[in-house]
């Protein structure tokens, strides 16, 4: 399990990075490396250059504020998850965070690496895309804004050109009357979900005018339901959408029984949440 | 088809406060490289997919799969391994000398990787509650202890450093 | 006085190279040297399928590559199949693989082509570039494929059976047919494995200037490694040394030899006049190493109102995959240890080990023991159910009394030997575990949690583990002129602290200090006659011949130093490495004593002043007497009659949510009994690695194969191993400390046993949550989740319901 061969640059700029992007083919942006560098030891992926924009400046960035939470595409998972302005602006980052793979990983990956990797068992992209979030992308060409709801083409796939680098992602604050949680269940502790739920509501006087329900491990892309029509049967309206199947850990029936168990808990607790912070 | 030699890169890597200067291609591991090129066989290579986490070491001062990093992208970083943790003196460390007290290995294999983990994270919690140790080993796999006595090992490296630091308190006075 | 070891919790000498990073494993080895050179294998990337051609000829212009074999380039013996280690008269169509394809492959995974570079990272790309062309054929994979043999996996194998075996114990079937009630259930067990942490590897050294050949292997025996190589590479055995380094776990996978790798590595060695080294990487060990587990049986029972077992008759397919390199070993054992503690007046058993395209099926820690344990323990628990007994009332109904030892069972074991049991206390056993666990008081709990909406269930499995099979063991001690102690054993070790274990017996033997021992093992050049780690032997079988081999020393060294001291054997002591006239200051120390026993013609320091010939004997003897040896040292051998039998029991109590049908462990308890224990923190440590084994094997683990014959989850991501977070957050253990007979020190093997009674112990719990029989294991909360469907119109679901 080694990689194959590949040609290695390290630019110390954004600019030349994208230049390297822009002339090379099947080049491939090297961040954190905790997804990208198991697909290469197993050989299942062989790009012919990595650019690696670990040396790039400024990409590291975690900034929070009324708006929402800007990270930056070197930001790892575990400076995401420790900052408590992140965590106060947009409270949902911090709770799927902590159900990211383990410590160690978190430590070296990329917030914005795993959004761009765009895999569907994967708990950032979903919140990037219950939240309406978008990615800031850039390459030779200028940079372009990505809203989440464009970003996701299919599995394992986003909507980037090869040669354009996600540069930021940015999750909206939470809403004064709004409120979310998260759940999920999975084999091991650390693993990715079998089914992963997270809500994000909007209260007006404590009742609920707006719900949405973000999913994880249950569609081929990260899936997001509106329910605010369908608030006495949340799972009912999302399964309607979604498409569970089976695979060696859990049978399609299963995770749609778990869609069904997690998904009012999580609703009624992103409910509690938003009741909560407006003491209605 | 005859294949050309791959480009080698000159990479300096700071290792347990010594510089090793190695000639490697890019594709080689971080893990590959502290075993084969610097020659710290320490640090064990058990899936080489991230998982197992027995490749640990400290890139700059966090816990980190060496198995998924490439040596020419830790040129900016300070690295340790579990060779490094043991004291100047030849001392065990805290986290290591709590390990042979609490019989906290058996084969010695995921070993390095969960000292690394460790001593990493009681720095960030010194005094870990039982709970809170698990929490701190649960992206290592071991095979033979069950973790009982790893989980014993952490609080009881907690243990040691806080002795260690009420004598050298007791000296200061 | 010198401290008893022998029993006390000793911290491990092996601990500070490892704590260190100064522990050498084979892939640490030769690192340094720049003529090493590294392989990688071409592997079967389908299950079944005829070669027709393979093409290296894009291999060689690789940069950087050396050599490539297949099997076209083998000669001689390394041309015929590999051996069948265990040959058994009922195994009547033993297959083994070549060490590379001949032809056809039977699994993915197996070895075709073998190349070796100047790294491994060049020779993974060399293998990408071996064009092979195939002739697919259909893959026989699972029981019931094999069972069904629409397709055979080899032409020469009817039906794909490789061996079918009965034993019986009385007329069982008839027992049954007279009995007042009876039942009948079908149990399945599937394929899971050993994973240690480190894979296989291999280095080997050819030394033309001596003509010899090392070999450092990843291994549980050394010594069986040392055989086949000589003898398929046409060496002399003197020509080959086999060094077992430190091992980074084997739980049975490396008792296996030789793998392909062992023989091509050194024959490359050969060949190319440099050190090579094979290196396993994770997802080989998935798909080349072996697998076990997978049976299904079908149990016929006929008891009494008591639930007393009149008549046991089982019937088992055992899945040995693509070839039988290690017998019958895995299924004799299940067919005999099941049994476990109990005396069924009649018992017959029947199985048959069958071909699949799969990974080859060899021991994993347990070895049969846990699918025997949970056919035997399911069918207690399904007795009770049908008694309406205490599960426990009915166990101790069954078990062979205290006064009952030695207990011959009437069947053979897998060492050949008579099936008996050499002693045991199971009554005291149970009374303990039932304190333990606190098995009176949980219909309190239960309903305790009820009222909280949570569901709660309650287990117990009871096993009896052969331990410490033969045919033999040996240890040579050695005492030097500096007092030191070295101590030589042939068995390998892969983490059981055998460095420390065996120097805590040889120090309380000898009357040394146990700093001064220092045990070296599974080196061929120290012992050339051993077998090896395996069947939780090492402690019975090693511990028993180092301390044989340190009685002869000290028996020597007493001789020796009465003459010195000049006084009466019987009057001596050793303490502390220096023998003593008793109540008397004359004495000498162990070093001198080494001194005296070689009678030297040359002095090389100090000490050896003292051994000159003008210095010591009498000028009218020999000087080294008629019967004796220069040196002062010991030998010997333990070879037992039979294995010894450990036993144990273990309870659970799991929650199952309501909800999601997640599994979780509330409390874990362990009564074991091996007898006196050498180092209880060992074997403490030995239970958790077990147990946390055993709850892989149970909730976790298992080899997802597709119809292909894909293994669709060769990684840790997918394969799950427990981490920290899956085990229980205690493991309560008590022993008890029943000697065995057999041997000097009383001791038995406690290697395997945490892991035995898993699966039972796991069905037992989860079944008495929910209130529906659990037949098959592992289990996962999915399948759990459809267990509770298919039994939501039945009664039992009610009775659950209640229990919520």
């Amino acid at each position: 399990m080694k990689p194959a061969p590949f040609a290695y640059l390290r630019p110390s700029t954004l600019e030349e990075a994208l230049a390297a992007l822009a002339d090379t083919q099947g080049a491939k942006v090297l961040a954190g490396g905790q997804s990208l560098v198991p697909l290469l030891s197993m050989r299942l992926a062989a790009p012919s250059t990595l650019v690696d924009i670990n040396g790039l400046p400024d990409l590291d960035g975690i900034a929070a504020d009324a708006a929402g939470v800007r990270i930056g595409a070197l930001a790892r998972h575990a400076d995401v998850l420790a900052s408590a302005e992140a965590s106060a602006s947009q409270p949902l980052i911090g709770m799927a965070l902590s159900h990211v793979a383990h410590p160690t990983i978190r430590n070296r990956g990329t917030t914005v690496g795993s959004i761009v990797h765009a895999d569907a068992a994967a708990e950032m992209p979903m919140v990037l895309r219950l939240l309406d979030g978008t990615v800031d992308v850039a390459s030779v060409r200028g940079r372009r804004t990505v809203p989440a709801a464009d970003l996701f083409a299919g599995p394992l796939e986003s909507t980037l050109a090869h040669d354009e680098v996600a540069v930021e992602a940015f999750f909206p604050a939470l809403a004064p009357g709004g409120g979310v949680a998260f759940s999920e269940v999975a084999r091991r502790h650390g693993d990715y979900a079998l089914v992963g739920v997270a809500a994000l509501v909007d209260t007006e006087g404590g009742e609920v005018t707006r719900a949405r329900i973000g999913f994880v491990s249950v569609s081929d892309v990260p899936t997001v339901v509106d329910v605010s029509d369908a608030l006495d049967d949340p799972a009912g309206a999302a399964l309607a959408e979604l498409e569970p199947a089976d695979d060696i850990h859990a049978t399609a029936a299963y995770r749609a029984h778990l869609v069904k168990v997690l998904t009012p808990r999580v609703l009624a607790d992103a409910i509690h949440h938003a009741r909560e912070r407006t003491g209605a | 088809m005859i294949t050309q030699p791959e480009e080698l890169h000159d990479v300096r890597l700071q290792v347990n406060g010594s510089v090793h200067e190695v000639r490697v291609p890019a594709r080689r591991l971080l893990s590959d490289a502290l075993r084969h090129d610097c020659g710290l066989t320490g640090t064990h290579v058990g899936c080489e997919h991230g998982v197992c986490g027995a490749c640990t070491v400290l890139v700059d001062g966090r816990p980190v799969r060496s198995c998924l990093m490439f040596a020419v992208s830790a040129v900016e970083s300070e690295i340790t391994t579990v060779e490094g943790l043991t004291e100047d003196d030849g001392t065990l460390s805290p986290v290591q000398q709590a390990f042979s007290d609490c019989h906290g290995l058996q084969c010695g294999f995921c070993t390095p990787g969960f000292l690394t983990t460790i001593t990493a994270g009681l720095r960030e919690n010194p005094e870990p509650s039982e709970d809170e140790a698990r929490e701190m080993i649960a992206g290592n796999l071991c095979r033979c202890t069950g973790y009982q006595n790893i989980v014993k090992s952490v609080l009881r490296a907690a243990e040691i450093e806080r002795e260690i630091e009420r004598e050298s308190g007791e000296q200061v006075q | 006085m010198t401290t008893k070891m022998f029993g006390a919790k000793v911290p491990r000498v092996e601990d500070q190279r490892f704590l260190r990073g100064q522990g050498r494993y084979v892939d640490d080895l030769l690192t340094d040297d720049p003529r090493l050179l590294h392989s990688a294998v071409l592997r079967s990337p389908h299950a079944h399928a005829r070669i027709l051609d393979i093409d290296v000829s894009d291999v060689l212009d690789v940069e950087g590559v050396v050599a490539v074999w297949t099997w076209d380039d083998l000669t001689g013996p390394m041309a015929e199949p590999l051996p069948l280690l265990i040959p058994h008269p009922t195994l009547t169509h033993g297959r083994t693989q070549y060490a590379l394809a001949k032809g056809e492959v039977n699994y993915v995974g197996e070895a075709i082509a073998f190349v070796v570079a100047v790294d491994r990272y060049v020779a993974e790309d060399a293998v990408s570039r071996i064009r092979v062309d195939y002739e697919y054929l259909e893959p026989v994979v699972g029981i019931p494929a094999a069972r069904a043999a629409r397709t055979a996996v080899h032409p020469d194998v009817p039906d794909n059976v490789g061996a079918r075996m009965t034993q019986e114990n009385g007329d069982a079937r008839a027992a049954i047919a007279a009995a007042p009630h009876t039942l009948s259930l079908d149990l399945d067990i599937e394929r899971s494995a050993c994973t240690p942490m480190e894979g296989r590897g291999t280095v080997a050294r050819w030394d033309p200037d001596t003509s010899r050949l090392t070999v450092w292997s990843s291994t549980q025996t050394s010594t069986g490694v040392r055989g086949c190589v000589a003898a398929k590479l046409g060496l002399d055995l003197a020509k080959v040394d086999v060094i077992t380094p430190d091992v980074g776990g084997g739980f049975g996978v490396k008792v296996v030899h030789p793998w392909p790798e062992e023989l091509l590595v050194p024959l490359a060695s050969m060949t190319l006049g440099r050190p090579v080294k094979f290196t396993e990487d994770r997802r080989e060990h998935f798909i080349s190493s072996a697998h076990e587990r997978a049976q299904e049986h079908h149990v016929e029972v006929g008891f009494d109102d008591d639930g007393r077992v009149l008549g046991l008759d089982v019937e088992f397919w055992h899945d040995h995959g693509a070839y039988t390199p290690y017998g019958l070993i895995v299924p004799i054992i299940t067919s005999t240890q099941l049994l476990g503690p109990y005396k069924p007046q009649s018992y017959r058993v029947t199985f048959e080990s069958v071909y699949t395209n799969t990974v080859i099926v060899t021991p994993y820690r347990g070895a049969g023991r846990p699918q025997g344990c949970f056919v035997m323990e399911r069918t207690m628990d399904a007795i009770a159910a049908y008694l309406g007994k205490d599960r426990t009332e009915v166990r101790s109904a069954n078990f062979i009394q205290p006064d009952e030892f030695p207990y011959e069972h009437g069947l053979v074991f897998q060492d050949g030997r008579e099936l008996t049991y050499d002693s045991g206390d199971y009554p005291a056993s149970l009374a303990k575990l039932k304190e333990l666990v606190g098995w009176d008081e949980f219909e309190d709990f239960r309903a305790e949690m009820a009222a909280q909406g949570r569901r709660v269930g309650i287990g117990l499995a009871c096993y009896v583990e052969g331990t410490g099979v033969g045919p033999y063991e040996g240890a040579h001690v050695h005492i030097e002129t500096s007092g030191k102690v070295k101590a030589s054993i042939g068995l390998t070790t892969q983490g059981q602290g055998h460095q420390t274990a065996f120097a805590q017996i040889v120090a309380d033997t000898l009357g040394v200090r146990f700093e001064d021992v220092e045990v070296v093992t599974g080196d061929t050049r120290k012992m050339p006659y051993s077998v090896g780690t395996f069947a939780s032997r090492a402690a019975v079988m090693s511990g028993s011949a180092v301390h044989l081999a340190a009685l002869r020393a000290k028996e020597k060294a007493l001789r020796i130093a009465a003459e010195a001291l000049e006084a009466a054997e019987d009057d001596l002591e050793i303490a502390d490495g220096v023998v003593s006239v008793k109540g008397t200051d004359a004495s000498i120390d162990l070093g001198t004593v080494a001194v005296l026993s070689n009678p030297l013609r040359y002095a090389f320091d100090e000490a050896s002043k003292a051994a000159t010939q003008f210095r010591v004997g009498d000028p009218g003897k020999p000087p080294v007497a008629e019967g004796d040896e220069p040196g002062l040292e010991g030998k010997d051998f333990y070879s037992p009659p039979r294995s010894t039998f450990a036993n144990g029991m273990h309870a659970v109590i799991v929650e199952t949510d309501p909800d999601t049908a997640e599994i979780t462990i509330l409390k874990y308890a362990v009564v074991h009994d091996c007898g006196h224990l050498i180092n209880p923190m060992i074997v403490e440590g030995q239970i958790h690695g077990g147990v946390a084994q055993g709850v892989g094997g149970a909730l976790y683990e298992r080899m997802a194969y597709d119809e292909s014959g894909q293994l669709l989850n060769a990684s840790f991501m997918d394969f799950l191993m427990p981490y920290v977070t899956e085990v229980p957050t205690t493991i309560d253990i008590d022993h008890l400390e029943t000697p065995s007979p057999l041997n000097p020190l009383g001791i038995k093997g406690a290697g395997e046993a945490g892991v035995i009674p898993s699966a039972a112990v796991f069905a037992a719990a989860i079944e008495d949550a929910e209130g529906f029989p659990i037949t098959a294991m592992p289990i996962s909360p999915s399948e759990l989740f459809a267990l509770r469907l298919e039994h939501a119109d039945l009664p039992a679901e009610a009775l659950s319901e209640e229990t919520r």
